[in-house]
């Protein structure tokens, strides 16, 4: 039995592709585009948002120049390098080898393993932040437990200061964001062709000689995605330091990173202009090291 | 319950017809919307009964959000005009900022012309709602007097009288040297807290805390570096517990008697008896803040939206109305939640004479009643809320590192300059 469609509301074949795709495109035009533009355009004007729409004032590029006057915007620009960094670094230089153990040492508990080294990645950022921020108690947290039991000395205040609050953070992020860039470097390895390694073998290559002469290159395509993905994801950091610091930053505003600036310039301190102009700041830094990410990786490339 | 809809179903069937017929209006149901946060909501909720008895055809909906979020969706609301409830409340904190724009109803206009109901409130809480175009943005209806707690048992044990702590602002750091040294109890949660009544001390009328009338900062005053100095020997004598209002270590600071004092506004006495220290019950007293300091700590108002819907203004104020004007509401707000009374009419009542069990029957509201009348209002600046994170970190740097007092505060005075008038 077959219901049949009244050949009024039947779609005609021109324009089904277009009906089909519209769920998405006008999502993405709604949640995508317009927040875009509207904030492009807010970063020229002065915008006191309690008053309406319609007390918007063009500012010209005002609020730009104010953002690069701004002591606090380098501020958080350095902060968000430095966790960038420290963050981000550790990841590659342990996911790749943690990759290559996992891919040649398991073989039936593989998924189990590359599972549990997910899971942070796909759990609640809320979830993990009230984790960690009891793990990282003063008194009462256990990696302060295990500091004291390891090497005696004072407990350390690890959220309250601001020369321990970054490298908690960076910690945290590192530790969830591990799993995912094994996942990419996993899915590289397997691409590479088996007959490298036996050849390899048969002219005596030793496992070190092989993973530097045959896994490192081949996977020089997956670690530019990788770090690109990490330049990226490192300075438009939000969450994490969001929670820990309940919204404000840290002491000394030593966790603030750009992201959370700009939306506390806007929230906090009713600036919208100030803060779309920073938005549009950063997303040219972000552009930038995109690009010097994308000339590294291509001219060592040309090179070889 | 049945019953219930099947009422409310005919009456919306009855109004559905009825506005069919064309000239037919009356006995559709209105519906008032209410943006508030926690307690203020549950005040509200509390006053419905009373308000249908007035208005049987017009309920009454509460949207009730936590605090920082109510803020943030009333700022989203009154930024695009969608969504606009017909009341709003806001926290004292967030007068001076909404105040700045023109997104809320003049109450001294027509139809409202609420300043004749000026001389009922307390002269500082009416005073709060004025912006500096002289436009009164909100009516307010609860208060927080700022008061000082402290512990009896420990403040005897160390040979002290509540006198040895509020003759001065040394005289309340020395009385701390001597209690830690006796008691081991420290005299403050964080040097912060001094340090935020200090500066908010001997204003004068209009000045505002952080900037003047003119935008010109302040932070190079007397009165900040006073502050500082104060913070820093309350730290240097190590006389504060170095925890922050509200963290578990500072509730426990309390439950365990390890914290003397507290500075806060007069609603705390409930916090405490409430959650923090229940079982500390009878060993608390309270004073006036030291030296003679009135300062307020909190209280929340009614404001209209500029753009809310026209035809439900009128009812929108007559709510408001009845909420800070009736002293059986502001009394039912002041008994069931703690909220202190900005109505003057209420102070009379014998009510306020009552001993406080939690604080071993000290007759405490009169004592604050006396503080509400002498609070002056401050000027908010719209940079308000930058420039509390940029004293605050710049005192944390004093205290963590050591940082002179002229350069952390010859530095807020720059960051400050720059933001004056954004």
């Amino acid at each position: 039995m077959t219901m049949r469609v009244p050949s009024a509301l039947r779609l005609s074949p021109r324009w089904a592709p277009y009906v089909l795709i519209s769920p998405f495109l006008v999502l993405f035009a709604v949640f995508g585009i317009f927040p875009l533009c509207f904030s492009l355009y807010l970063a020229f004007q002065s915008w006191e948002p309690t008053s309406g729409l319609g007390a918007m004032e063009y500012v010209g590029l005002g609020n730009f120049a104010f953002a690069l006057e701004d002591e606090w915007f380098w501020k958080s620009l350095k902060n968000t390098l430095w966790l960038g960094l420290a963050a981000g670094v550790p990841q590659h230089l342990v996911a790749i080898p943690l990759a290559v153990f996992i891919h040649t040492s398991f073989k039936r508990l593989r998924d189990a393993v590359i599972g549990a080294y997910f899971l942070p990645y796909i759990t609640s950022t809320v979830a993990i932040a009230i984790m960690f921020s009891s793990l990282f108690s003063t008194d009462f947290g256990l990696i302060n437990a295990g500091l004291h039991s390891l090497f005696g000395g004072e407990n350390i205040d690890w959220l309250g200061k601001a020369e321990h609050i970054k490298p908690a953070i960076a910690f945290i992020v590192f530790w969830r964001y591990i799993g995912f860039n094994v996942v990419l470097y996993l899915a590289a390895l397997q691409t590479i062709p088996k007959d490298l390694y036996e050849a390899a073998t048969m002219d005596g290559a030793g496992p070190w000689q092989q993973f530097w002469c045959i896994t490192l290159p081949s996977l020089k395509p997956m670690i530019y995605f990788g770090v690109t993905l990490s330049v990226i994801g490192g300075l438009q950091l939000f969450e994490e330091p969001f929670i820990l610091t309940g919204g404000k930053g840290g002491p000394d505003q030593a966790a603030m990173t750009s992201a959370v600036y700009l939306y506390r310039l806007a929230f906090d301190f009713n600036d919208f202009g100030g803060a779309s102009a920073m938005s549009w700041l950063l997303f040219i830094v972000v552009a930038l090291l995109t690009w010097l990410t994308n000339r590294a990786f291509r001219s060592r490339r040309s090179e070889a | 319950m049945t019953q219930a809809t099947c009422v409310q179903r005919r009456a919306l069937l009855a109004a559905g017809l009825m506005s069919a017929l064309p000239g037919a209006r009356g006995g559709e149901r209105r519906t008032l919307t209410v943006a508030a946060f926690p307690l203020v909501d549950e005040i509200v909720k509390a006053a419905i009964p009373h308000w249908r008895r007035l208005h049987p055809d017009v309920d009454i909906q509460v949207v009730s959000r936590q605090y920082a979020d109510h803020h943030t969706a009333i700022t989203t609301a009154l930024s695009t005009s969608v969504y606009l409830p017909d009341v709003m409340t806001l926290e004292a904190s967030y007068v001076g900022r909404f105040s700045q724009g023109r997104g809320l109803d003049d109450l001294s206009q027509p139809p409202y012309l609420a300043a004749q109901y000026r001389s009922r409130f307390v002269p500082y809480a009416y005073d709060q709602c004025l912006n500096q175009r002289g436009e009164l943005v909100a009516l307010p209806t609860d208060i927080g007097p700022g008061t000082l707690l402290y512990r009896a048992d420990l403040l005897a044990k160390a040979g002290l009288g509540p006198a040895d702590l509020t003759q001065s602002w040394e005289a309340y750091v020395n009385a701390g040297v001597k209690l830690k040294a006796t008691t081991g109890a420290y005299l403050i949660s964080n040097a912060q807290v001094v340090k935020d009544i200090v500066i908010r001390s001997g204003l004068k009328p209009g000045e505002g805390l952080y900037f003047d009338r003119d935008s010109r900062v302040l932070v190079n005053s007397p009165r900040f570096v006073r502050a500082f100095e104060l913070a820093r020997s309350v730290r240097r004598n190590k006389l504060d517990a170095r925890v922050n209002a509200w963290s578990n270590e500072w509730a426990e600071g309390f439950k365990r008697g390890t914290l003397a004092t507290e500075l806060s506004g007069a609603w705390m006495v409930g916090q405490m008896a409430n959650w923090v220290a229940p079982d500390t019950k009878g060993l608390w007293r309270v004073a006036q803040l030291p030296d003679n300091t009135f300062v307020s700590y909190g209280g929340s108002s009614y404001a209209i939206p500029r753009h809310s819907a026209p035809a439900r203004k009128a009812l929108a104020w007559a709510l408001i109305q009845l909420l800070t004007l009736d002293p059986a509401m502001q009394f039912a707000a002041f008994k069931s939640q703690d909220a202190f009374p900005a109505l003057l009419a209420t102070y009379d009542d014998p009510f306020f004479e009552e001993p406080l069990p939690f604080l071993g029957g000290q007759r405490a509201r009169m004592l604050w009643r006396d503080a509400a009348r002498r609070i002056t209002a401050t000027q908010v600046h719209k940079q308000n809320n930058f420039a509390d994170e940029v004293i605050g970190t710049e005192l944390d740097n004093v205290l963590e590192h050591d940082k002179d007092i002229g350069r952390a505060l010859a530095d807020a005075y720059r960051l400050l300059g720059r933001r004056a008038h954004r």
